[in-house]
């Protein structure tokens, strides 16, 4: 088995008396697709800056590439790409100069970044407006230029911390679409992300974080078959006394019946079967609607519904 | 040289930042000259001749040109390394983004400062040549005027750097009017110490401002002594003692 590239254990991140990582375990493979699904707050962010050496590890064991961040940052972070949360952009510079800026960091010549920019523009579709200022680009754009920027040194492992947080759903596929394009060609990825769609297409396995612990690993398939049951059924009512009604009626049919204010969620194998049992009571809801279960029912299972803030 | 390498990135991407605002950093050449022009030349019409750094008596834009080129040392330097250094770090993300890279917070400090002192030399050799076309230098020890304002930038670099990384909002930087204005009005710029009570000289001789005038007004009338190389390292050691302050809380700030 090749090395893993990301090796942690019993990795903590404490700010003040304030835990945000506390103790948690993984490893990246290369070529991988690494996920970090968890609400605000759940630690994804610390632990992503601990990855890429630029927030001190706290407590526990942390090598990247088989390196130590707190001797060999700079070794590490010449052969990784960081795409933060927020854009770091130089907002002084046009695209290109950014680029060019940025790979100057990295001590790669002149030449070899203009070639590289050149490609990486073109791939990112921004070759058109290379020569603008980054300020006027659209949200979209300034993150492909990020993404961009941070391929410029040819890195093993691109870290990519919510990648597409408040980018339109054109911006987003054509962002996953050229992520997933990096992935095959070999990059390994390591990213967060709070949205279930994401860590669905983008990646081989994850972690599902919550309160600076990790709750869950696997793949999606495997979290979901593990979590879930292979069917959700979502069912309305016309009033709260129906709704009651229904809830001890669906329970021995299914693994596990949830009554939230406005609707029940059975999680169930089957889900026809389940709206027999109500049928035989002659409980007709206003709406039925039966899906494949998401990553989605088992992140909420795992982290609750309650907002976290 | 490792070391001055990351420094090295840092000073071009200012460059390359720059090339588009060209004008900003030709007003740099224009200040001191407008000081001098007003100052030195239209209220030296109304001043007798005043003392010299050696004694004897000197026209008062010989006396007030040196501190003009030191003052314009500092202010450039403070400019760079207060303002335009805190909009880099709190507002645009300019840092974090080179930490990411193998960059250290230490290449930024130091590439901070020798940007500003690169600018800090182009200015104060065009003011030097400004001087000399007006017939103001008089001793061969001037060609050290350049590196010496070098230095005081250093010094005023190192601290306006160290100072700026303590800041919290603009309203701090009111702090830095409050230190700069009076040290560029009586730190010996525009009229010599003899005028001060004997405390108040001691006081003003603690400035930086008043070793950098010192030490340019020395050279320029070739008037050096003993005092000199001391102005140079007082200079020297407040620039290292900023440049390090500002790279540890740089750390500090950047890689919680």
């Amino acid at each position: 088995m090749l090395e893993s590239l990301v090796d942690a254990t019993g990795l903590t991140k404490r700010f003040g008396s304030f835990t945000a990582v506390s103790g948690i375990d993984f490893h990246v493979q290369p070529g991988e697709a690494f996920g970090m699904l968890g609400p605000n707050g759940a630690g994804k962010s610390s632990t992503m800056r601990m990855i890429g050496c630029v927030s001190p590890v706290t407590e526990g064991h942390l090598r990247i590439l088989g390196m130590d961040p707190a001797v060999d940052g700079p070794a590490i972070r010449a052969r990784i790409g960081s795409v933060p949360q927020e854009d770091t952009l130089d907002t002084e510079m046009s695209v290109w100069d950014n680029m060019v800026t940025y790979g100057r960091y990295f001590g790669i010549s002149h030449a070899l970044i203009r070639e590289r920019a050149d490609e990486l523009l073109r791939f990112f579709q921004l070759i058109d407006r290379r020569d603008d200022k980054v300020d006027p680009l659209s949200g979209g754009m300034k993150r492909r230029l990020t993404v961009a920027r941070a391929l410029i040194n040819q890195p093993e492992m691109v870290l990519l911390d919510e990648p597409t947080t408040g980018l339109d759903p054109q911006a987003r596929h054509l962002l996953w679409e050229r992520l997933y394009q990096l992935k095959r060609s070999g990059v390994t990825l390591v990213l967060t992300t709070h949205y279930m769609d994401e860590a669905e297409q983008l990646c081989d396995r994850l972690v599902i974080m919550d309160r600076g612990r990790i709750v869950a690993e696997g793949s999606p398939r495997e979290l979901i078959d593990r979590h879930a049951t292979r069917e959700v059924v979502e069912l309305r009512f016309a009033s709260t006394e129906e709704q009651e009604r229904s809830v001890p009626l669906l329970e021995p049919g299914s693994p596990r019946v949830e009554s939230l204010t406005d609707r029940v969620l059975v999680y169930t194998s089957d889900g026809e079967a389940a709206l027999g049992l109500l049928a035989e009571h002659a409980l007709q809801p206003t709406s039925v609607l039966v899906r494949r279960s998401s990553l989605e029912d088992v992140f909420l299972l795992l982290t609750g519904r309650q907002l976290e803030e | 040289m490792i070391a001055m390498g990351g420094a090295r990135l840092l000073v071009e991407r200012n460059v390359r930042a720059y090339r588009r605002q060209w004008f900003v950093f030709a007003s740099g050449f224009a200040e001191p000259l407008l000081y001098l022009l007003s100052i030195g030349i239209g209220v030296g019409e109304l001043v007798g001749r005043i003392p010299g750094p050696g004694g004897e008596l000197v026209t008062y834009r010989e006396f007030v040109a040196p501190g003009m080129l030191a003052a314009a040392a500092m202010n450039g330097a403070i400019l760079d390394t207060t303002f335009n250094f805190f909009v880099k770090l709190k507002y645009q993300g300019v840092y974090d983004a080179m930490l990411a890279t193998p960059l250290r917070p230490f290449d930024i400090a130091a590439g901070e400062v020798s940007w500003s002192l690169l600018r800090g030399a182009a200015y104060s050799a065009a003011f030097l040549v400004a001087m000399l076309l007006f017939g103001l230098v008089h001793s061969w020890w001037a060609v050290l005027v350049v590196p010496a304002a070098v230095l005081i930038g250093f010094a005023f670099a190192g601290a306006g750097l160290g100072a700026t990384t303590y800041m919290r909002s603009w309203t701090d930087f009111d702090l830095v009017s409050a230190a700069l204005v009076p040290m560029f009005l009586f730190s010996g710029t525009f009229f010599p110490l003899s005028r001060y009570p004997g405390w108040f000289e001691w006081v003003v001789k603690a400035t930086p401002l008043y070793q950098g005038v010192a030490l340019e007004r020395a050279l320029v009338f070739g008037a050096l002594d003993w005092t000199t190389p001391l102005h140079a390292a007082y200079l020297i050691a407040l620039g290292l003692v900023g440049v390090r302050i500002a790279s540890r809380r740089l750390a500090t700030l950047l890689t919680a």
